[in-house]
């Protein structure tokens, strides 16, 4: 695209996508860091993940004001108008990762050290491994305005609810197994839920990514099928 | 509560999207000031009873097209049209057209207000009688008034109306123009940027105006704003370099054009 005959309007955009960027990477950096953090009870890093929401809800002010500020002064049209509306939105998408992340982050020590199993452990990560992935890639391809790119990346997401599943059937187990699971095991399920949510909330960002840079929506989805739900509906 | 079935809203979504009845029709306008030929065989239909808005830089070629509407480039010694025009189905670059009548049914109104060195009141008699539309006093009266409650401008000038057009303020002279397109009752208006002179308050009551007047009448706009083309009208047509880029309906040029010299030109990336 080329550039605007007023080159500040350039920079005011281009600020913007800036901090897209950096409130994606603050994105996916706490949603590793509050995994981690909740795995090996690590304290520490999980108040580094609860101070770093403050830095993220200042980045989506800042973005707002300066997206408003824009619209006020040159009433952007086309891509720009698209551009400008879909930054408000993906902002407010992440900056909900950053809270899901926190959230997380809350629930390190709750846990108790010994009580995740190793092999429950590995999936948690496997997930936040998916999600991190997925959150770094949406903003990439953001970013370097690869709209193509982003219809496979929103049918990732399958994947993200896949291992959700599986991790969710396999606390069931253990918390049957022995009730004094039950405490670890279901922090541990809330954690497999917010790193889920986190994965939702990447789509919506690819969707809203894709009609920024092409003006049309992404390809209607099929509907999904929750299974946690229907698992819950047949063990009861 | 006015209740709509989802047949109706689907209907109304369907009729503001489509062109609808074409008022008028250019075919192939060519047109040459001399040697320098200005537009390059536009094509564009012009809906009834809706606002087309057509943008495009400066020397596109906008109030060429717009002037050939009402043979108004006639008056230009230089200017040679080609290519048909039909106003319902009939050519009006046919010989046997009357001119005069024609610019009763296709009215005009300009850049700069021009009200006549008369009378507010003459102002707006003066077409109403060269076209015998009226012929008592009380029916000059009547149309007066009318137009004037039409174009906004009533309230503010209905105790001076036998004082001159040209003291009023710029905005009420350009809604004084409009009040004298109306008082023939034409079919088509065209609008060759009528607020670019005006106040944001004036310009918001003469795009109030146009918004009433499409209930009776066709209206071709030119304007520069690209917020008073997204605001005005239903559809817009876009010209570059003499010729007809892009035309569409107006929520889609202004979100997401096909052209990329409309996108280039509505966003402000233009050379
Ligand atoms: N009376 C005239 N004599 C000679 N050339 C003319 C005349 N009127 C217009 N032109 C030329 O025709 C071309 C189109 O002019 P036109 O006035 O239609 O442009 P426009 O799109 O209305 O521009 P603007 O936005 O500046 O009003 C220009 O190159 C202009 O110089
Ligand atoms: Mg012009």
């Amino acid at each position: 695209m080329g550039e605007h005959t007023v080159s500040s309007f350039d920079e005011e955009l281009g600020h913007i996508d800036r901090l897209i960027r950096e409130m994606g990477d603050l994105a996916g950096a706490m949603t590793r860091a509050s995994t981690n953090a909740l795995l090996s009870s690590d304290t520490a890093l999980a108040q580094r993940v609860i101070s770093d929401d403050t830095i993220m809800d200042a980045k989506q002010r800042e973005l707002d004001e300066r997206a408003i500020t824009l619209i006020a002064k040159r009433q952007p049209m086309a891509q720009d108008l698209r551009g400008v509306v879909g930054a408000i939105r993906m902002a407010a998408d992440l900056e909900r990762i950053g809270d899901l992340a926190k959230n997380i982050a809350k629930r390190v020590g709750a846990v108790g050290q010994s009580a995740t199993p190793r092999t429950l452990a590995h999936s948690i990560d496997n997930m936040a491994g998916l999600v991190l992935d997925q959150v770094n890639a949406v903003v990439d391809f953001y970013v370097r305005r690869e709209a193509e790119q982003l219809v496979p990346l929103r049918d990732e997401d399958e994947k993200i609810d896949i291992q959700y599943t599986s991790i969710f059937r396999e606390l069931l187990t253990y918390m049957m197994e022995d009730p004094r699971n039950i405490t670890a095991c279901t922090h541990l399920l809330f954690c497999a839920k917010n790193l889920e949510r986190i994965g939702d909330h990447v789509t919506n960002i690819a969707e809203n990514a894709y009609y920024v840079m092409t003006g049309s929506q992404l390809p209607v989805q099929r509907p999904k099928l929750d299974e946690t739900q229907m698992s819950v509906e047949a063990d009861s | 509560m006015n209740m709509l079935t989802d047949a109706a809203v689907e209907e109304k979504l369907q009729s503001a999207s489509k062109p609808g009845v074409s008022k008028m029709v250019g075919k192939d306008v060519t047109v040459h000031y001399g040697e320098k030929q200005a537009l390059f065989g536009v094509n564009l239909e012009v809906p009834e009873k809706q606002v087309m808005a057509l943008i495009g830089p400066s020397g596109c070629g906008k109030s060429t097209f717009l002037r050939c509407l009402n043979r108004m480039n006639d008056t230009i010694d230089i200017c040679r049209v080609g290519g048909s025009i039909m106003l319902d189905g009939e050519d009006i670059y046919d010989p046997r057209i009357d001119v005069v009548e024609l610019r009763a049914r296709v009215g005009m109104v300009f850049q700069k207000p021009n009200p006549f060195p008369k009378s507010i009141y003459e102002n707006i008699a003066y077409g109403p009688r060269i076209h015998g539309l009226a012929s008592k006093k009380s029916e000059f009266d009547e149309v007066v008034e009318t137009s004037l409650q039409k174009a906004g401008l009533f309230n503010e000038v209905k105790d001076r109306l036998h004082e001159p057009g040209t003291g009023l303020s710029g905005g009420q002279q350009q809604r004084l123009c409009i009040a004298r397109a109306i008082a023939v009752s034409p079919e088509v208006i065209l609008m060759d940027e009528p607020c670019s002179a005006l106040d944001p308050i004036a310009t918001a009551k003469v795009e109030e105006l146009i918004d009433e007047l499409r209930e009776n009448y066709t209206i071709v706009i030119v304007t520069h704003s690209m917020q008073q083309a997204a605001r005005v009208s239903q559809r817009t047509a876009m010209f570059h370099l003499g010729n007809l880029v892009e035309e569409g309906p107006t929520d889609k040029m202004f979100t997401n054009p096909d052209d990329k010299r409309t996108q280039d030109y509505i966003t402000g990336r233009f050379g």
